[in-house]
């Protein structure tokens, strides 16, 4: 997930040709309190008029307890949205209260049940939170961690390492597998360091995160390479994949690959790997189903 | 001791050289945006009281803007030249000149000297080194070294076939300046000045690679294409530009030679630091340059003898036996804009206004096995690919690969390349789908404001006219 300002059209106007699964259009922390209102009617536009394809769209709306949260909603799920990301969520009420609103213009516009909503957690309070929050909607698809509001309201700052992340991450993934939705790592600033950005990407995918959000193109590369699965997994998924159909025309419940026995996480696993390997173009939907 | 020293101030050498009013006078531009030479000696042209001078240079660029006023003088009355920058670019674009400008390719100039349809009278030559009978190099091997510029390819055609050569240096080295790219024998007079070129605008020093997302995005496109093309085999050989995407593109090739295990035989054109490390790490075999682009090359044509200097006639030249270009298997170039019929300009922008060089890319476009042209389909909101350019500069028939951040168009002439590259996995599309993505996001812009005088004509390699640029108003 790519994060682009909401007030710099030449950016938004071609963030997708880079390849980013979505692109995230922000109004909250990248633009002014002056360019609030000229930010929303750019992004309205940029979603109404460009061509971004099949890649996801998110727009990160202002809070709905500012003056802008109710405006940026309306004009964004008029535009068509596919996600609506809700930044420092830190209760399920907060939650509720942007689908109502949602629900409001989408209703006002025919399109009811439309747009999704992320929730970004950036505190304690949100981290205690995160089971709460990601049950709160049918519309919740995922939710994300905001490392840089999180590491200022627990009084530290963000480390190399990220051991003062590691309680919010991994909470925020069980949260997410809990709930059945998806889980995003927060940002990596430091464009000059692509190896340290390489190894968190490494580390946050090793707990279960499903992607990770950035600010420059220059860092899909890495992401990709990281969650793309290599060929040696991919073999091995659609082997045991096949043998587990194979397995069940036959009514076999217990299956074995390579003499080892296979059971249903495998199972999961594998499904995992081939899905992840088509959403990386590394494996066509055809192959996939063979 | 030296009997037959050549040493002389500018003005004697000017009065030496014959020069009458109405005559063609011509310069090289290795100096770049640092060039003292051109400004210098119109200078004293005009002190001198000449008029209606032709004045034939390799190019000029932002810091020839003195020559407007020279120009309002009458003291230049015709030009010649590949390229225009900057404000006398935008003068002349909107009718400064009676006569039109003649913008030739690199190639096209070298014949043009060589055929005598560019007579030049009189040759005003900056050299990096000189002795005194006159032996010239781009580079010096002196401690006063103050100005270089490395190769001297583009004024070796001036001192071949000029009637009277004036070397202008701030290095006077002891005779014999050897190796020399200018030899003693074709050269008149030797003036000694303070200084020829600003060596911090002459070359680059270090050039970083591009970090620019688009850059990076359209050299790794650029790259697969050269991979994928069926050129790319031990042997191949490859120009590239020196805009941030096609330094790129080296540092992606060189990965997958190394990958691969291939080699190329040269690399030809102006040679940059990028190339001269290929070449020194054993990965390109020959440099072949007709301009060096930074400090690292300027370098290395001085002291690696297998990086060869190059004139723009050996380099360019269409009709010329032995022109580099017709061993060419690869070349990179940029484009200002790109149209659906696969033609280039690389001249005028999209503004009106003269913006730019033919360079070698009409020579290396038409006479290399495969040319890619990697450009932007929008910058900003200028669209690149479009219904027709503004002026042609290289006709679609010798255009192959286009390289843009929206996809890859392949001239339907050249079927067996989409095939190549498709099979590889690149999404080909259609020159046309470019062209109307480009309008989908920007518009139709209004036509140009452009007036009925001609300021500009286009040349093609061959000595034919390929199009007129017009004044621009407004």
């Amino acid at each position: 997930m790519m994060f682009v300002p909401g007030n710099n059209p030449g950016m938004m106007a071609d963030a997708h040709i880079y390849g980013p699964d979505s692109i995230m259009l922000d109004l909250e922390d990248s633009v002014t309190m002056a360019e609030k209102d000229a930010a929303r009617l750019l992004v309205y536009n940029a979603l109404k008029t460009i061509d971004y394809g099949t890649t996801e769209m998110v727009v990160r709306i202002n809070p709905l307890s500012t003056p802008y949260g109710k405006k940026d909603v309306e004009a964004v799920v008029k535009a068509g949205v596919d996600v609506i990301r809700m930044p420092k969520t830190e209760t399920a009420e907060e939650v509720r209260e942007l689908e109502a609103e949602i629900l409001k213009v989408e209703e006002e516009i025919g399109a009811v049940g439309r747009t999704q909503i992320m929730a970004a957690i950036e505190s304690a309070l949100g981290i205690c939170n995160a089971y709460a929050i990601a049950t709160a909607s049918k519309r919740m698809m995922g939710i994300a961690l905001g490392a840089e509001d999180y590491t200022a309201n627990l009084k530290t700052q963000r480390t190399p390492g990220g051991d003062e992340l590691r309680l919010a991450r991994e909470t925020i993934v069980v949260a997410a597998r809990a709930a059945g939705i998806a889980c995003f790592d927060t940002v990596y600033s430091n464009l000059d360091d692509m190896d340290t950005f390489r190894a968190e990407v490494e580390y946050i995918k090793t707990l279960g995160f499903d992607g990770k959000s950035i600010i420059n193109p220059r860092q899909i590369e890495i992401v990709n390479e990281v969650f793309t699965p290599t060929p040696k997994a991919i073999e091995k998924a659609l082997k045991i994949v096949a043998a587990i159909k194979e397995a069940q025309e036959k009514g076999s419940g217990v299956i074995a690959v390579n003499g080892k026995m296979v059971d249903r996480p495998v199972v999961i696993r594998a499904e995992r790997t081939i899905a992840l390997a088509v959403a990386s173009g590394v494996l066509t939907k055809e192959e996939a189903a063979l | 001791m030296m009997r037959n020293t050549k040493l002389t101030t500018l003005e004697e050498a000017i009065r030496k050289s014959g020069l009458r009013d109405g005559m063609t006078i011509s310069f090289h531009h290795h100096f770049r945006g640092g060039d003292k030479v051109v400004n210098m000696v119109v200078d004293k042209l005009a002190e001198m009281g000449f008029k209606g001078l032709h004045l034939a240079a390799s190019s000029l660029s932002d810091v020839h803007a003195p020559l407007i006023e020279h120009i309002k003088a009458g003291v230049i009355t015709k030009i010649s030249t590949s390229g225009l920058r900057g404000e006398l670019a935008n003068e002349i674009s909107r009718g400064l000149m009676e006569e039109p400008v003649v913008f030739r390719s690199h190639g096209g100039r070298g014949s043009a000297i060589a055929s005598g349809e560019l007579a030049i009278d009189v040759a005003f030559l900056g050299a990096s080194s000189c002795d005194e009978l006159g032996n010239a190099c781009g580079y010096s091997r002196s401690e006063n070294a103050k100005s270089i510029c490395g190769s001297l390819g583009y004024a070796l055609p001036d001192a071949q076939y000029a009637q009277h050569v004036i070397v202008i240096t701030d290095d006077l080295v002891p005779y014999p300046n050897v190796p020399m790219s200018i030899p003693a024998s074709l050269v008149e007079s030797v003036v000694v000045v303070d200084s020829v070129g600003d060596s911090s605008k002459i070359s680059a020093g270090a050039i970083r690679d591009s970090k620019n997302p688009r850059d990076i995005l359209l050299a790794k496109s650029a790259a697969k294409v050269v991979i994928n093309s069926g050129y790319f085999e031990d042997g191949f050989s490859i120009q590239t530009g020196t805009g941030g995407a096609s330094l790129a593109v080296v540092k992606y090739i060189r990965e997958e030679m190394l990958a691969r295990g291939i080699k190329a035989s040269f690399a030809l054109g102006g040679i940059t630091a990028h190339m001269v490390k290929l070449h020194e790490e054993g990965l390109i075999g020959r440099l072949i340059d007709v301009q060096s682009f930074d400090k690292v090359a300027a370098e290395s044509i001085k002291n690696d003898p297998f990086h060869q200097e190059v004139s723009a006639i050996d380099y360019a030249s269409g009709e010329h036996k032995g022109s580099a270009v017709h061993a060419l298997d690869m070349v990179i170039l940029s484009a200002l804009e790109v149209d659906t019929d696969f033609n280039v300009n690389v001249l005028v922008g999209s503004d009106g206004i003269i913006r730019g060089a033919i360079g070698g890319h009409q020579d290396t476009a038409a006479d290399s096995a495969l040319s890619i042209i990697v450009c932007p389909l929008l910058r900003g909101r200028i669209p690149c690919v479009v219904p027709k350019v503004t002026t042609l500069i290289t006709p679609g028939a010798s255009v192959d690969v286009v390289v843009t951040e929206y996809g890859i168009a392949v001239n339907p002439a050249r079927p067996e390349i989409a095939e190549r590259l498709k099979a590889a996995g690149l999404k080909i599309v259609d020159i046309h789908e470019l062209a109307a993505k480009a309008t989908s996001i920007i518009g139709t812009p209004d036509p140009l404001p452009f007036g009925e005088k001609i300021v500009g004509v286009v040349m093609n390699r061959d000595g034919s006219v390929l199009d007129y640029i017009r004044n621009i108003e407004g």
